[in-house]
């Protein structure tokens, strides 16, 4: 990543002006933490990027995160670990860090700065943009309304992502998020409209890595997906980029070549590790749990980057995943996270432990948009009604479940011990799915109508009359099961 | 008009220290830079000054000019605010840009449109401050009112005959100062008034949560204290829809740009169900969502309620809504932080709880300097971290406003919407709005009001036995309650925003509901008294007292009087 070197029609921006050869700087006057003190520069400005030679040729990367006269504050991305002062020249950029906007991203894998890690060549462009990104103009944007179906029946029937929207998966660690995540990555789809995946691994281990890769092949093959990958092991710093990079190649994709972008940025927490370290180490005032008090804006600052504009046919739909500390979800991170997104899927320890795969939990997860997102042209006329409807019961089974806890199964009244029956085919039947399948949602949306059915329709109090008389299925032996693709 | 020019000598993110600079003020707007980004001088200190800008300063480099304004951060206020999309500083948004580039919004009002003015007074005439001096037809629902500047007084020496004007234009001169449609007003100064007036008539919203248990009046304050997806934003977008004020200035405050795109979309669809009106005509919308500038974050809070001043100095009662306080004073916060003020209480600024103080204290009924009698509503989202409700800007907020609507997490995870907790939140106003009623002739109110509460803390105090003992144990009256309480949570405080029938509900249906819900509360309660077994009151399928608010029309009292005639007719066969 480099300054910008085009000017941005699209955006209006004024051009950067260069010189033809960037000036080196000799004079590194102090290194402390991550910080190096340049002097005697001219015309650098704040959050410039710089790239400094040390003595032994190795080049790292920084930027100007104070100017004081000719005195510039360099934060170094790859840190500062075995430099000296004498040796040291720092060329800055011209503008803050960009990167190049294109297509080729498409079908390739690279590290968290944007170098590759396939065999394929550098990815160029003639045209660059800054990866802090510039915010939507709220008044140009309009309201998600359309799904992104996953094939995987607990989110499409029940939590629907829509196009835009920003929806985080919650998770604890031992759960098996990033493989929920992969295989959302490969199954989504827009209905046959120009779609891509953007998936920036976050300070994963190197199996993780290895892992979500070998997931997404086939999909970046047919450059319809591209790999940003940062492991545990990168600087830190670097880490705060990835998710920028990544955002900033998935709003060109879809703003600039009209494709549904589907963006899923995992680790969050991480990333949001990496933060308080580099804020501690500029000396900032901790707030809650040692968290920077802009964790806030700095993650919406991400989040809000998912959306649809006006006069625009692609949009950005973000996937954070997160591994919640402790399994607390009032934890700041997947706190604040709450706050900004539209919504949230949690996974629950005791259903992966019942072998629930994905284990979604019902009760801790919704999609606020999915009321836009579905029913008759969308997806399908029945479908935000069943949804009601299983999450509903669900909420009875879980109280009939508790009272089975005080009195036992056997003491609680029929209609209780229905419910209980649902719910256990409910995680079987229509929860439960492989991690390599993929359900139509014609499919999904008939399994919950068959758990449904097992119940007595006057049970069924939140939905229609016309759409029961459709949908309900009579018991009549076990006819439809589970045609599953 | 460059007063004074100065150069940069430093920039450290938003902060920025210029020399060569002479007279001026703390708390003045400058224009930093060649793009001419705002900002707000801090400190001043011999020959320099420490400057907050207002928009991103990537790129801004030492050596760049920066010049004074003259002004501190002020909004400009005219005709054409209706209707309309700002940022955070009043700058419009809808002409703009897709992407919001730094240095590239304008002003509030557009220059070159021509608006009908009307005058009221003759050339001769003395006017005092904030005497009408004319009126604009702003928006079918919303008549302007072009006012004497509150500080002048005297001669009307000319004044514009019926025409059209731009909002720069002079349609009088009153002592010898030329008047036009616009003026600018500091945001962070109230503007005044002659007096302070005690609270009047309840603020219908429409929704029955609030409305039936916990009410504020016009000119009072509110609170919604409550975890992330507990309801805050959708309630307090049904009170802007449906509530029964003249203005509606709502701020999006540090929140998303997706819910926004929704409101606006709504605003523009619905009609006003008293006048007729689409309710984008009587709505001023503030948008600073959460990845816009943090300064310009701060700032819109003060800007939404400069507005709903001005609108209240022409006579309206205004309601203003900030979605989320919690989000401004994390802006407050930061900018503390970086101007190495020392923290209190978990990183806030000490001033916390007197800035907070001093911003609800802008809401009130008030005698206009022009005579009339007009308000101010603050009502103000907060959102704790962790739901902590002991932190430091929820535990403040508690403390300044009347009425407060707890969002409880438990209720929202049962999808019981909106998830107002009745053992949380509180009113002050309740007794003023009894009265209220009660000289309106509905002296049943308050009684009703009573009567739903005892239901719902009984219940609680009943349930909390039988998880111990098992429902089985209960006296029949006790069981009975349980019943109730159900139906009045379901029959009457549950409220669908995304129903129809139901999202916005009359005075009179929601009397009709509670009354509903309590008679059949007295009737089984009668009849459980004359022997009747338990078993077959709780076997009695009540089910149509829940289903009533989503099947009968907004205002249709007469469905709700036939099934109670129904219900209490089924229970009486009971026995
Ligand atoms: N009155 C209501 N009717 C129907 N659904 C509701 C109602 N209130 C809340 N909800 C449901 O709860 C969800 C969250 O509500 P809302 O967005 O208002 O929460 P919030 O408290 O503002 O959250 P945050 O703090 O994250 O902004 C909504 O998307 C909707 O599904
Ligand atoms: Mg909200």
């Amino acid at each position: 990543m480099t300054a910008a070197r085009k000017p941005d029609e699209d955006r209006g921006e004024d051009p950067v002006e260069l010189p033809p050869q960037p000036i080196e700087y000799s004079s590194t006057t102090s290194i402390r933490g991550p910080l190096i003190v340049v002097e005697g520069v001219e015309g650098i400005g704040w959050n410039e990027v710089a790239e400094i030679r040390l003595a032994n040729g190795e080049v790292r990367h920084g930027v100007v995160l104070d100017v004081h006269l000719d005195h510039a504050i360099v934060e170094v991305l790859e840190g500062t670990a075995g430099m000296r002062l004498d040796g040291v020249r720092t060329a800055f950029g011209g503008g803050p860090m960009s990167v190049p906007v294109t297509e080729d991203w498409l079908g390739r894998v690279c590290d968290g700065r944007g170098e590759p890690l396939d065999e394929g060549p550098p990815i160029l462009g003639s045209r660059r943009r800054e990866i802090t990104g510039t915010p939507i103009n709220p008044a140009v944007r309009i309201p998600p309304s359309e799904p992104i179906i996953t094939g995987i029946s607990a989110i499409d029937g029940l939590a629907t992502l829509v196009r835009g929207q920003k929806l985080p998966i919650f998770s604890v660690g031992g759960l098996p998020h990033l493989e929920l995540a992969a295989q959302i990555a490969v199954q989504a789809d827009v209905a046959g409209e120009p779609f891509a995946v953007v998936f920036a691994a976050l300070g994963v281990t190197h199996a993780d890595a290895a892992s979500v890769r070998q997931t997404l092949e086939a999909r970046a093959g047919e450059r319809e997906a591209v790999l940003f990958i940062n492991t545990a092991d990168d600087p830190v710093v670097e880490r705060l980029m990835t998710p920028r990079l990544a955002l900033t190649v998935a709003e060109h994709l879809a703003f600039e070549c009209d494709r549904h972008v589907l963006v899923l940025l995992a680790d969050v927490t991480n990333y949001a590790e990496a933060l308080r370290q580099v804020s501690a180490a500029r000396g900032e005032v901790p707030t809650r749990r040692g968290y920077p008090g802009y964790l806030y804006s700095d993650l919406a600052s991400l989040f809000e980057r998912a959306g649809r504009m006006r006069d625009r046919a692609g949009s950005v739909t973000l996937v954070p995943v997160l591994t919640m500390p402790a399994g607390d979800i009032t934890h700041p991170v997947p706190d604040l996270t709450g706050y900004i997104t539209e919504g949230q899927l949690v996974l629950a320890k005791d259903l992966h432990a019942r072998g629930v795969y994905p284990p979604l939990d019902l009760m801790g997860s919704l999609s606020r948009l999915m009321r836009r997102g579905t029913g008759a042209h969308l997806t399908r006329e029945d479908h935000p009604e069943l949804s009601d409807q299983l999450y509903a019961l669900t909420a009875r089974a879980l109280q009939a479940a508790e009272l089975a806890e005080i009195v036992g199964a056997d003491a609680l009244p029929a209609a209780d011990q229905r419910l209980l029956t649902f719910r256990a085919t409910l995680e079987r039947e229509f929860l439960s799915q492989g991690q390599e399948e993929a359900r139509t949602l014609e499919t999904t949306l008939d399994l919950g109508w068959q758990v449904a059915s097992q119940l007595p329709a006057a049970e069924l109090t939140m939905v229609s009359r016309q759409t029961l008389a459709a949908r309900y299925r009579a018991k009549e032996g076990d006819a439809a099961h589970g045609h599953v693709r | 008009m460059e007063l004074s020019a100065g150069t940069i000598t430093r920039v450290n993110g938003p902060i920025v220290e210029v020399a060569g600079m002479r007279r001026l003020g703390v708390g003045e707007l400058v224009t930093v830079g060649s793009r001419r980004l705002p900002g707000e001088v801090l400190s001043l200190a011999s020959g320099g000054a420490t400057v907050q800008v207002y928009e991103d300063t990537s790129g801004l480099r030492p050596g760049e000019a920066i010049a004074a304004t003259g002004h501190p951060l002020s909004a400009e206020l005219g005709p054409g605010l209706l209707g309309g999309v700002f940022d955070g500083m009043l700058r419009r948004l809808q002409d703009a840009g897709s992407w919001l580039e730094p240095g590239t919004l304008a002003g509030a009002l557009d220059p070159e449109r021509r608006w009908r003015f009307t005058p009221s007074v003759r050339a001769g005439e003395d006017v005092g401050p904030h005497r009408v001096l004319g009126t604009v037809p702003e928006t079918d629902a919303i008549t302007y009112r072009v006012l004497v500047p509150h500080e002048l007084a005297g001669k009307v020496e000319m004044i514009a005959d019926e025409g059209e004007f731009t909002v720069g234009e002079a349609i009088a001169t009153v002592a010898g100062r030329e008047i036009t449609l616009a003026h600018r007003w500091p945001v962070r100064r109230p503007r005044p008034a002659a007096g302070r007036l005690r609270s009047g008539r309840p603020l219908v919203t429409g929704q029955r949560a609030v409305d039936l248990l916990f009410p504020l009046c016009h000119g009072s304050t509110a609170a919604v204290p409550g975890g992330f997806g507990t309801g805050k934003t959708l309630l307090l977008q049904q009170i802007a829809k449906w509530c029964d004020a003249d203005v509606i200035v709502y701020v999006g405050c540090g929140e998303r740009g997706n819910e926004l795109a929704e409101l606006l979309e709504d605003f523009a669809e619905l009609e006003d169900p008293r006048s007729g009106h689409r309710l984008m005509e009587r709505t001023v919308t503030i948008v600073n969502t959460s990845n816009m500038p943090l300064l310009a974050r701060e700032a819109s809070i003060y800007t939404g309620v400069t507005v709903a001043e001005h609108y209240r100095d022409m006579g309206y009662d205004a309601v203003v809504i900030a979605d989320s306080t919690s989000r401004w004073a994390e802006a407050l916060r930061e900018s503390a932080a970086r101007t190495d003020e020392l923290p209190a209480e978990e990183g806030y600024p000490p001033e916390l709880s007197s800035t907070l103080a001093a911003f609800y204290e802008r809401a009130g009924r008030f005698r206009t300097l022009g005579g009339e009698e007009a308000s101010v509503t603050i009502l103000g989202a907060v959102s704790p971290p962790g739901g902590d409700l002991a932190e430091p800007v929820t535990a403040h907020t508690r403390r300044f406003v009347r009425t407060v609507w707890s969002l409880d997490r438990q209720l929202a995870y049962a999808r019981h919407h909106p998830a107002i907790s009745w053992t949380d939140s509180s009113s002050r106003d309740a007794e003023a709005v009894a009265a209220w009623e009660a000289a309106e002739g509905n002296a049943g109110w308050a009684g009703r009001r009573r009567e739903a509460l005892q239901l719902l803390f009984d219940a609680e105090r009943i349930a909390s036995v039988a998880q111990l003992t098992g429902v089985e144990s209960l006296p029949a009256a006790e069981r009975v309650t349980l019943i109730s309480a159900m139906l009045l949570r379901e029959g009457v405080l549950q409220q669908s925003a995304l129903s129809l029938n139901d999202r916005n509900c009359a005075p009179s249906k929601q009397a009709a509901l509670l009354a509903l819900v309590l008679e059949v509360h007295r009737a089984l309660l009668a009849s459980a008294g004359q022997g009747t077994a338990i078993e077959r009151i709780e076997a009695l399928d009540l089910s149509d007292v829940a289903r009533i608010r989503d099947e009968c029309a907004p205002d249709d009292v007469d469905a709700i009087a036939r099934l109670q005639a129904d219900i209490q007719g089924r229970i009486g066969q009971l026995g």
